[in-house]
């Protein structure tokens, strides 16, 4: 289906948030109270000036946006087709497209009078910029993340802590994102009455993947005018890495209108689909329920919820966000997976070529990039959104490559 | 007459509180169940509550997600529970089973294929956490026309104008959760609860159990003077937990049996 045959402009999720047959508010009657009070002061502030005008302010002057597109010659010229544009999101304070979703929530929370605030983090990034809006705007901050992302992501624990951040480590279940989620949901139940929830991606029960994406698209709608002024033109494809979906759906929306701009979001293969060791729920995954929304799901027959593996915390998801699995199913936007392998090959040539260190996540959309461009012809534009650095992954990295890291030509001691 | 209904009436009666025990299928072991169900119906339940175990149990404390995670382990899934049922019900046609889990087991079944099985096996009602009856009409629905009661939570959260759209699509009874948290934990407030089912019964006609947080017979006694029924499940796991897998039903009968007494002689004082 294409977005011209819809009746009507996009106006998804319905009232109750439904995108089709996903989303909804799937969650325990003691949070129903809280969604119903989100729902309506969202749906107050969303259209506020004064909100906005500081949403935009905080955006603009503490986050740094607009954050460019930057054309990646040399990796272009290198590959021979496509020209490959990338969305700066890595230049934003704290390094990820995370913080423009933390400030929208953080000013709604402070509205709501809450004065302390919950997140769950996988890579950490949403962790981080979570703690970095509670320590501006003066919130207490718990952040859960399971053991296992911990372990692998130290640096970004260290800068929760900094900020004044509590880190929950999560033992339960396959200890990573999904039982942060849970741990942060039993708290949610358990404090509603004083804590905000800030829910890191367009996941979890409405209004969440709503809210979180109309905070997200500032990336798309600065696309929207930045591409003709710097490129001429809209781009052909845009292109975004997709775990719970919130840098992909942040670049998608603006987008979903304008049927020749098609729409690639790029799911985590880890070691090979078939291998099950992956993170692809739209790809490998089924409708199922799972933390407050219906979407594509990774679960065995009996409906318990498979562990997933990435190399990149960020994309080590069961689920994703249920405006993504709306969008497959009405095929206004295709998703394609790639491995492990693709993506650290990805964040090497991006380092290399372009003198950019992107995060693992963002690598992913950078390798599929990579595998569309020479296929197009030479003025076809393909824009990455490339959501956000890579300083949080340079002990994967290093393990990975055995601490092999390339070295330019010119600068090996030996070849002098 | 289906077997809850017929349980509350036959409770209200003799002027009692209904207690309901709640413990995970597969915790122990699926072996284990037999002799479990057994020992907690002799120890005194008017009602079981058997839970489904699910990878991500969200509303559920630290105690009952170890059941889970030991069943699990095991592999045990939503068609053992069923016959787990099954087997119950050859051998008890009277103690009614009400399953309490997550959604996404039973979707991964099939709503209708579940409702089907489950009729066939004597279930008697169905609470599913994560379906709040917004998302639950059809569902509901597909229990209804199989004489399966649709059980609902409430919650000290809920506001007032949302009880009566919860107990309109409730059957049986519902469960009003006592406190703002997750189940097991241990800030009950009785005045608060006695309060909210006072606002419940309002608009409620079914009975009113409550559950979360009922920890020892103090607790129980407490929240029966207002309760229809009490839910009781984290402080029997831990019964369960600690015990040897040979013992597991003996004390986890043992520790239902002490509670019974006490609702016993509560309410003899209260007939005298």
């Amino acid at each position: 289906m294409r977005m011209a045959d819809l009746p009507g402009a996009y106006d998804l999720p319905d009232e109750r948030g439904h995108f089709g047959q996903y989303g909804g508010v799937f969650v325990a009657e003691t949070l129903i109270r809280a969604l119903d009070e989100l729902k309506t002061q969202y749906a107050r502030y969303r259209d506020d000036t004064d909100f906005r005008d500081e949403f935009e302010y905080e955006l603009k002057h503490y986050v740094g946006r607009p954050s460019p597109v930057y054309h990646a010659k040399r990796w272009s010229q290198e590959l021979g087709g496509a020209q490959i544009w990338l969305k700066r999101e890595d230049l934003n304070h704290t390094g990820a497209h995370k913080i423009n979703n933390c400030i929208g929530q953080a000013l709604l929370a402070c509205r709501l009078g809450k004065k302390r605030v919950i997140a769950e983090t996988g890579a950490g990034q949403h962790g981080v910029a979570a703690a970095t809006v509670a320590a501006r705007f003066g919130m207490e901050c718990v952040v859960y993340m399971g053991t296992e992302d911990v372990k692998r992501q130290a640096q970004n624990v260290f800068r929760m802590k900094l900020l004044g951040a509590s880190v929950v480590p999560v033992t339960s279940g396959s200890k990573t994102l999904k039982d942060a989620l849970n741990e942060a949901m039993r708290d949610w139940v358990t404090n509603v009455e004083s804590t905000f929830y800030i829910i890191g991606s367009v996941a979890g029960p409405h209004p969440y993947p709503m809210m979180v994406r109309d905070f997200q698209s500032v990336i798309g709608r600065e696309c929207l005018v930045q591409m003709p002024e710097a490129a001429g033109r809209q781009p052909d494809y845009v292109i975004a890495c997709v775990g719970g979906g919130s840098n992909a759906m942040g670049i998608f929306f603006p987008y979903l209108m304008r049927d020749a701009v098609k729409l690639v979001g790029v799911e985590a293969a880890g070691e090979g689909i078939a291998t099950g060791k992956h993170a692809a729920s739209l790809t490998a995954g089924r409708p199922g329920v799972l933390h407050g929304n219906r979407t594509y799901l990774l679960q065995n027959d009996d409906g318990q919820i498979l562990e997933t593996h990435s190399v990149s915390a960020g994309l080590d998801y069961p689920g994703v966000g249920p405006e993504h699995a709306w969008l497959k199913d009405s095929g206004r936007a295709e998703y394609v997976t790639i491995t492990d392998q693709e993506a650290l090959a990805a964040f090497h040539d991006c380092c290399r070529i372009e003198g950019i260190i992107p995060a693992l996540e963002s690598a992913h959309a950078l390798a599929h990039a990579m595998k569309l461009a020479p296929t197009l012809p030479r003025d076809a534009i393909m824009l990455v959104n490339l959501s956000g650095r890579g300083d949080k992954d340079m002990n994967t990295v290093a393990e990975r490559a055995g601490l092999q890291f390339y070295c330019r030509p010119e600068c090996d001691p030996s070849r002098r | 007459m289906n077997r809850i209904d017929a349980t509350f009436a036959k409770v209200q009666s003799a002027g009692r509180t209904a207690l309901i025990p709640y413990v995970t299928v597969g915790d122990p072991s699926l072996a284990a169940m037999p002799a479990l169900l057994e020992a907690i119906a002799v120890a005194g339940a008017d009602i079981i509550e058997l839970g489904v175990p699910f990878s991500d149990p969200m509303a559920d404390g630290p105690v009952i997600q170890r059941a889970s995670e030991r069943a699990l382990l095991q592999q045990v899934a939503l068609r053992d529970v069923l016959a787990v049922v099954h087997d119950f019900r050859m051998r008890d046609r009277t103690t009614p089973i009400v399953l309490m889990g997550y959604a996404n087991p039973i979707e991964a079944m099939g709503e209708k294929v579940f409702a089907d099985r489950a009729a066939s096996a004597g279930v008697d009602g169905v609470l599913v956490v994560d379906y709040p009856p917004e998302e639950a009409t059809d569902f509901a629905q597909l229990l209804h026309a199989r004489g399966i009661a649709p059980i609902f939570l409430l919650s000290p959260t809920t506001p007032e104008s949302r009880i009566a759209a919860v107990a309109a699509l409730a059957r049986g009874y519902v469960y009003y959760v006592s406190l703002k948290g997750v189940t097991g934990a241990g800030h009950l407030d009785t005045a608060d609860v006695a309060r909210r089912l006072a606002d419940i019964r309002r608009h409620v006609r079914l009975p009113v159990g409550v559950g979360f947080g009922i920890r020892d017979a103090t607790s129980a006694r407490a929240i029966a003077a207002h309760a229809d029924a009490i839910v009781i499940g984290s402080r029997i796991i831990e019964e369960i937990e600690q015990a040897s897998p040979g013992e597991a039903a003996a004390r986890a009968g043992h520790w239902l049996a002490g509670i019974r007494q006490a609702l016993d002689s509560m309410e003899r004082k209260r007939a005298a």
